[in-house]
């Protein structure tokens, strides 16, 4: 097995606050692995650093052995890598399934030329990539909203969205945060086999999600964070009997 | 189903140049013409502010400045230098791109609205330089300027040509030139905006982080979209200029970068068909207020706040959801 994404002595500090504290972890590829803790613990934190959203202040990250620390999003993007956000964000002013086709944004190499005279080359390029964007909509759930304003679409329908968008971009390590925020019962069981969906597609799935039964029933492995810092990793079966995990969450 | 999608995009623009070609029927005098050349010649400038303002949600509180040095650039070259009117403003152009790219490129990768107050400060630059460089811009009194040409071929407001064997004056040939060019302008706003790049445009107003994790280099395409509006502003400056026969340092000021941004924010900001009514509307308002001229301003910021509280989406998008509503409203009735 080969680390497709290695963090070692990773530290964020936000004024005094330290957000994220020495943190070392490795995920493989094709795993799930979820990043678990009390609100508050630094999981989203931890996820905007390796996402590239917040330049660590202390510490390595490895993306499949390149080190990617000080790379814009956008450019992890093109090495592979995608996200979703708990604070969804959905481009409001575009339909379904423009958000989708936006996702495919790296794949489509139509230069302003043939862009602005609209010549045949991107009318197939955009075909293609609609029949992707289409596929993708269906593979995730959202097939009845192809046309569907982003604005009009329920908060569980959207949240989908968002994963299909981040799909779209061909990712080796899609990184969901908080998938199943606001979700019913219902919504949880969809997603789970979504999330199972997307692995057995040889998708390495890093996640933050609060609900237990969701994670302990899909992780390969996971990593449980207190005040920053790393409380416990290993499988679910490890982490339930984790005496340290036990106290911090039942308090003891 | 791509049949459908393709007519549908073109529906617009279809409409437009109906309308481009039956307007002369309501025209009874030169003056008409003139006026309508100036809406279409406006209209096409912010066609392509609204590809910056409208869809990538950023201001540029400047785009009189690079109508300005499109336009004085032409007149200067053509008129002082002898060149060719059309080489000129695609050097005109040129040099905007760069301008523009020059302000845009760093100032696009900070965060927040710098591009508007980078753009003041140049458009009021521009204008200094215009009204101060008398030598080679003739200063607060103005230019004139050489008849456009294509191909050698004369486009003057004066002169009286004659196609398949039909006469008309210079006014007209004028009219249907700039509506020519409106409809160009058109095709290819719409084309950019239903395009990859497009997506990545709007995907900036609509969710910037959004768009940067699956890959969009969002201050590329903010510079790139930049660009394309001054360019837009440039070319229709230098068509302007040759239109007119006549420029002043106003073309340039403030007070017309003001203009270009209401004719976006009333027309309604997003959608190309809009701000050409938006152009429509403020070039018509100060023929029907021409005995209240020095109000001009204060009644476009009326209209700029009215616009914002009771119409954020603009006179055309509100109009058209209000037919729709419309029509749902008759159907439920009948059913």
């Amino acid at each position: 097995m080969t680390a497709l994404i290695e963090v070692t002595g990773l530290s964020k500090t936000f004024g005094g606050v330290h957000a994220v504290e020495a943190l070392s972890f490795s995920v493989d590829a094709g795993q799930i692995y979820s990043v678990i803790g009390p609100n508050g613990a630094g999981k989203t934190t931890l996820f905007n650093l390796i996402t590239g959203i917040y330049t660590p202040t202390q510490g390595e990250i490895k993306l499949n052995g390149e080190m990617v620390v000080g790379l814009e999003p956008n450019q992890l993007a093109e090495r592979g890598m995608c996200r979703t956000f708990q604070q969804m964000q959905i481009c409001m002013n575009m339909t379904a399934l423009e958000n989708v086709m936006l996702g495919r944004h790296l794949q489509l190499k139509s230069s302003f030329l043939t862009t602005m005279l609209r010549l045949p080359s991107l009318l197939k390029d955009e075909e293609d990539c609609r029949d992707h964007a289409v596929e993708l909509m269906k593979f995730v759930g959202c097939g009845e909203y192809l046309e569907t304003d982003a604005s009009a679409m329920s908060y569980g329908a959207l949240k989908r969205l968002e994963i299909a968008r981040a799909l779209a971009s061909n990712p080796k390590v899609v990184l969901l945060d908080e998938p199943a925020a606001g979700l019913n019962g219902t919504e949880t069981a969809a997603l789970e086999e979504l999330i199972k969906k997307i692995a057995a597609q040889g998708i390495t799935v890093v996640l933050v999600e609060h609900d237990m039964k969701l994670v302990m029933g899909i992780s390969d492995r996971l990593l449980v964070l207190n005040y920053g810092r790393k409380l416990a990793e290993g499988t679910p079966e490890e982490i339930r009997n984790n005496p340290d995990v036990i106290a911090a969450y039942l308090g003891g | 189903m791509l049949k459908n999608f393709l007519q549908m995009r073109l529906k617009g623009l279809v409409v437009l140049a109906v309308i481009v070609l039956l307007l002369p029927l309501f025209f009874n005098n030169p003056f008409h013409y003139d006026l309508a050349t100036q809406i279409a010649i406006f209209a096409a400038t912010v066609v392509g502010l609204n590809l910056l303002v409208g869809f990538a949600g950023q201001i540029s509180l400047g785009h009189a400045g690079f109508f300005g040095v499109g336009a004085y650039f032409s007149a200067v070259m053509t008129g002082t230098y002898g060149w060719t009117p059309l080489p000129t403003m695609l050097v005109a152009a040129v040099v905007v791109a760069l301008l523009a790219w020059l302000v845009g490129r760093p100032i696009l990768k900070l965060k927040g609205h710098y591009l508007s107050m980078a753009t003041l400060a140049m458009g009021f630059i521009i204008a200094i330089i215009i009204n101060n460089e008398g030598w080679l811009t003739g200063g607060p009194d103005g230019m004139s300027v050489a008849p456009f040409s294509i191909f050698g071929w004369e486009l003057s407001s004066f002169n009286q040509y004659s196609l398949f064997g039909i006469e008309f004056g210079g006014d007209v040939a004028w009219y249907f030139f700039a509506g020519f060019l409106l409809l160009v302008a058109v095709w290819i706003a719409e084309n950019i905006i239903d395009s990859p790049i497009g997506r990545a445009l709007r995907s900036v107003h609509g969710s910037e982080i959004a768009a940067r994790v699956v890959g969009v280099d969002t201050s590329y395409y903010k510079s790139l979209v930049f660009v394309v509006s001054a360019v837009y502003a440039s070319l229709m400056g230098s068509i302007y200029a040759h239109f007119s026969g006549f420029i002043t340092p106003h073309l340039a000021s403030f007070e017309q970068s003001i203009v270009l941004i209401t004719m976006v924010v009333l027309g309604g900001m997003a959608s190309t068909f809009g701000v050409i009514l938006g152009a429509v509307v403020l070039k018509l308002l100060p023929q029907v207020l021409a005995d209240f001229q020095e109000l001009e301003m204060m009644m476009f910021g009326l209209i700029l706040m009215l616009t914002m509280i009771f119409m954020p989406k603009g006179l055309f998008p509100t109009l058209q959801n209000k037919l729709a509503e419309r029509k749902r409203k008759k159907s439920e009735e009948q059913a």
